[in-house]
């Protein structure tokens, strides 16, 4: 059919499914803009191209569809890198589309220039340039093709300005060739029984869930090898939801910010199996030490992960899709036995669950941030979607939420980006109407985002925003408080700002919540309103976020409290 | 321990760049780099040598096959190869030192590609610790003025071809 690069773009997009597409125009981008307007494609316009970077990510991760951004040329572009690099650290499906300026000023530092390609290389799973109109076809197939399929990852669509006006016979390939990009969907029989032999000979194993489960979506795969193994479980922070939080066999999030039983079991245990995980530094303490008594199996997709870190005895490189089941087959036949093997050890770690249980404080004249955390899970049954923001904010939500569903617990692992909770959960919301979208964040990094509440009342988008005020930047004071003799340089945040008047200024519901006996009644008004709605709660300044294992050191060196 | 990998990437803009860009980001340890067209005209072929236990690299390896411009990645070192590098040597000659180093270069088996009043060009080719060799004799003896190598490339002996 015969069509403009623009018009071709939008049929490309409908043929790959994509429903909506966040973003922001400009002089390279207009006549793709131009084409969106006639064929009433659905765009959420944000306020600033970081906003629509996150949205893009965060739903992604609700929906697991492939998240789609639109920016254009030069500053347009550079406002994506912090996003595409957040997405490209957790494995986010992200397809950018990018307007660069017509194929004559290339290269010539022409206005709104920039080389996009160039500055995202490093942060993309891969990237494209189109300077020709007939390359455009296929280099979106790729694109929504490498973006969703293996580890997935983000992957920008540079565009020249003239490639968008162009007239071509457009085509959409049916299929992709790739030399050089084979995923490794099934993997390897032998390495299951090799797998299997460790598991029915192992005292103490554990099993370490991460992010990858989340993408895979293999959540219920686990969840029966769990059962039938009888086997105690951990998390990281990527991987919570997996598992629901009050399964008898689960210990928690493992880590700098991890349990007690998690972080003790990892020491103690023969036998590691790491799951769709990557074994960052937030993670593992002190790596030489890292669970130095297990042999540990590692499943993952991508090979590259194997031995990055940690070194791994036997490497299960695969779907989870296609492992886990292959392993339960295995299973299944003597899931008696294993549970009954196991069992001295899984009491052991439940009696540390037991006895070192998360646990805070109560305050007096403030209200308590963990508290808050609480108090949501409670009203909302574990079922709402949370988002969080970096900071000590994210991780009492990944501590005190009781996450039941896989996918709904959006946070910035990998990169630790603050400002990218707001649009994430416009994002998230955008892609899940019917569900509750709670987020958490700091008074801190509302602010770097914060022109995204006025998106939100735009669209009305009925998110709960929940600002743990604690006017600081908490999680860097908290550091100067342990490790720099508190000499707390640049972290105080008491300004000026009223959070209420901004959510209401921007047309958002604002709500306050300053001493604890308001809280429930707050926090219940909130999540019944209508619209999207922002409560300000004060909170205490100098709460730690414990336990905490310092940096560099082991596991089970952690400084516990509460 | 050294790995010479053969490396097979598309020929499109930007691939050197990403792999080279990788490789620093990583702070993978490369000797050298060589890259040029091969027997088909949308492949191009990358000799690296890389330096590290087999932990570094095996990771060198994965992360290169990652990049999706990445075709095939043989490791030569497990397999008999040629392997062979190019220098170009400018050393100060008059006329005095002129015919030594002839001598030098007919020992070497190297040649003379250019003469100047005060100059020779000699061009060797063969494995690193042979140039390195000539380098040092002709430094010592008569003063380099410039060198260029082109980094080492490699291919297996034999009839099973690196892309297979
Ligand atoms: C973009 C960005 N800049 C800086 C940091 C470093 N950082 C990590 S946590 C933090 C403090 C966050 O403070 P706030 O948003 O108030 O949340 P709290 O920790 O108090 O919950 C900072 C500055 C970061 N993670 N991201």
């Amino acid at each position: 059919m015969i069509m403009t690069g623009a018009e071709a773009i939008i049929e490309s997009l409908k043929k790959e499914n994509v429903d909506v597409a966040f973003g922001y125009p400009g002089g390279a981008v207009l006549t793709l803009y131009d084409a969106l307007y006639k064929a009433n494609f659905r765009h959420i316009l944000t306020k600033h191209e970081q906003g629509a970077v996150h949205a893009a990510d965060g739903y992604a991760r609700a929906t697991g569809k492939v998240g789609v951004v639109i920016a254009t040329s030069g500053p347009g572009a550079t406002n994506l890198v912090t996003g595409i690099a957040t997405a490209y650290m957790d494995s986010i499906p992200m397809v950018a589309i990018t307007g660069q300026v017509a194929v004559p000023l290339i290269g010539r530092d022409s206005f709104q220039e920039a080389d996009i390609r160039g500055i995202t290389t490093p942060i993309t799973k891969h990237n494209y340039l189109v300077k020709t109109v007939e390359e455009l076809p296929r280099a979106l197939k790729e694109a929504f093709y490498i973006a969703r399929t293996g580890r997935p990852g983000p992957v920008v669509v540079d565009i020249a300005k003239d490639v968008f006006a162009a007239t071509f016979d457009y085509e959409y390939p049916l299929e992709v060739k790739l030399r050089g990009y084979h995923p490794v969907n099934e993997g390897n029989q032998t390495v299951i029984n090799q797998v299997f032999e460790e598991v029915s000979s192992a005292s103490k194993p554990l099993l370490f869930i991460g992010g990858g489960v989340n993408l895979s979506d293999s959540s219920s795969e686990l969840r029966e090898f769990v059962e039938q193994s009888g086997f105690p479980v951990i998390t990281s922070l990527m991987g919570l939801g997996c598992i629901p939080f009050d399964h008898p066999q689960f210990l928690g999030m493992v880590g700098m910010h991890g349990t007690y039983a998690a972080n003790m079991a990892t020491t103690e245990c023969d036998l590691l199996l790491g799951i769709g995980v990557r074994f960052d530094d937030r993670v593992t303490g002190l790596l030489s030490d890292f669970a130095s008594k297990a042999k540990i199996i590692h499943f993952d997709i991508d090979p590259a992960e194997i031995n990055k870190n940690v070194i791994a005895q036997i490497r299960v490189i695969g779907d989870l899709k296609w492992s886990l089941p292959a392993l339960m087959k295995k299973v299944g036949g003597v899931s008696g036995e294993l549970k009954e093997r196991v069992r001295p050890w899984r009491e052991k770690v439940l009696g540390w669950k037991q006895d070192f249980p998360l646990t805070y404080e109560q305050g007096k004249d403030l209200v308590m941030p963990q508290a808050v955390v609480e108090k949501v899970s409670q009203l909302t049954q574990g079922e709402a979607v949370i988002v969080t923001d970096v900071g000590q904010n994210q991780i009492w939500a990944a501590q005190f939420y009781g996450f039941k569903h896989p996918r709904r617990f959006l946070t910035s692992g990998g990169l630790g980006t603050m400002g990218y909770g707001l649009p994430a959960a416009l994002g998230a919301q955008c892609g899940l109407p019917d569900q509750k979208v709670v987020l958490f964040v700091g008074d801190g990094g509302v602010m770097m985002n914060c022109q995204e509440l006025a998106t939100l009342a735009d669209c009305n988008f009925p998110v709960v925003v929940l600002v743990l005020n604690n006017q600081t930047l908490g999680m860097v004071a908290q550091w100067q408080r342990m490790f720099y003799g508190g000499r707390y340089s640049h972290t105080s945040l008491k300004g000026h700002t009223d959070f209420v008047k901004l959510a209401e200024a921007m047309g958002v519901t604002g709500l306050r919540v300053s001493e604890p006996a308001e809280l429930d009644k707050v926090l219940a008004q909130a999540l019944a309103v209508q619209g999207p709605v922002l409560v300000d709660i004060r909170t205490p300044e100098t709460v730690d976020v414990l336990p905490m294992v310092p940096a560099g050191a082991r596991l089970d060196q952690m400084i516990m409290g509460g | 321990m050294k790995h010479t990998l053969a490396v097979l990437v598309e020929n499109r803009p930007g691939v050197l760049t990403h792999i080279s860009g990788l490789i620093s980001r990583r702070a993978f340890n490369i000797e050298s780099i060589a890259a040029g067209y091969t027997e088909e005209p949308d492949t191009t072929r990358i000799t690296i040598v890389v330096e590290g236990d087999e932990i570094e690299q095996e990771q060198v390896v994965n992360q290169l096959s990652k990049l999706i411009d990445v075709i095939k990645i043989s490791d030569l070192t497990a397999v008999e190869s040629i392997q062979r590098e190019l220098a170009l040597i400018k050393v100060k000659a008059s006329l005095e030192t002129r015919s030594d180093i002839i001598n030098i270069v007919n020992i070497f088996r190297a040649s003379i590609v250019d003469v100047s009043r005060e100059t020779m060009v000699i061009e060797l080719s063969g494995d690193e610790t042979k140039i390195d060799a000539l380098c040092q004799v002709l430094e010592e003896d008569h003063g380099i003025i410039e060198i260029v190598r082109t980094g080492k490339i490699a291919l297996s002996r034999g009839p099973i071809p690196a892309k297979a």
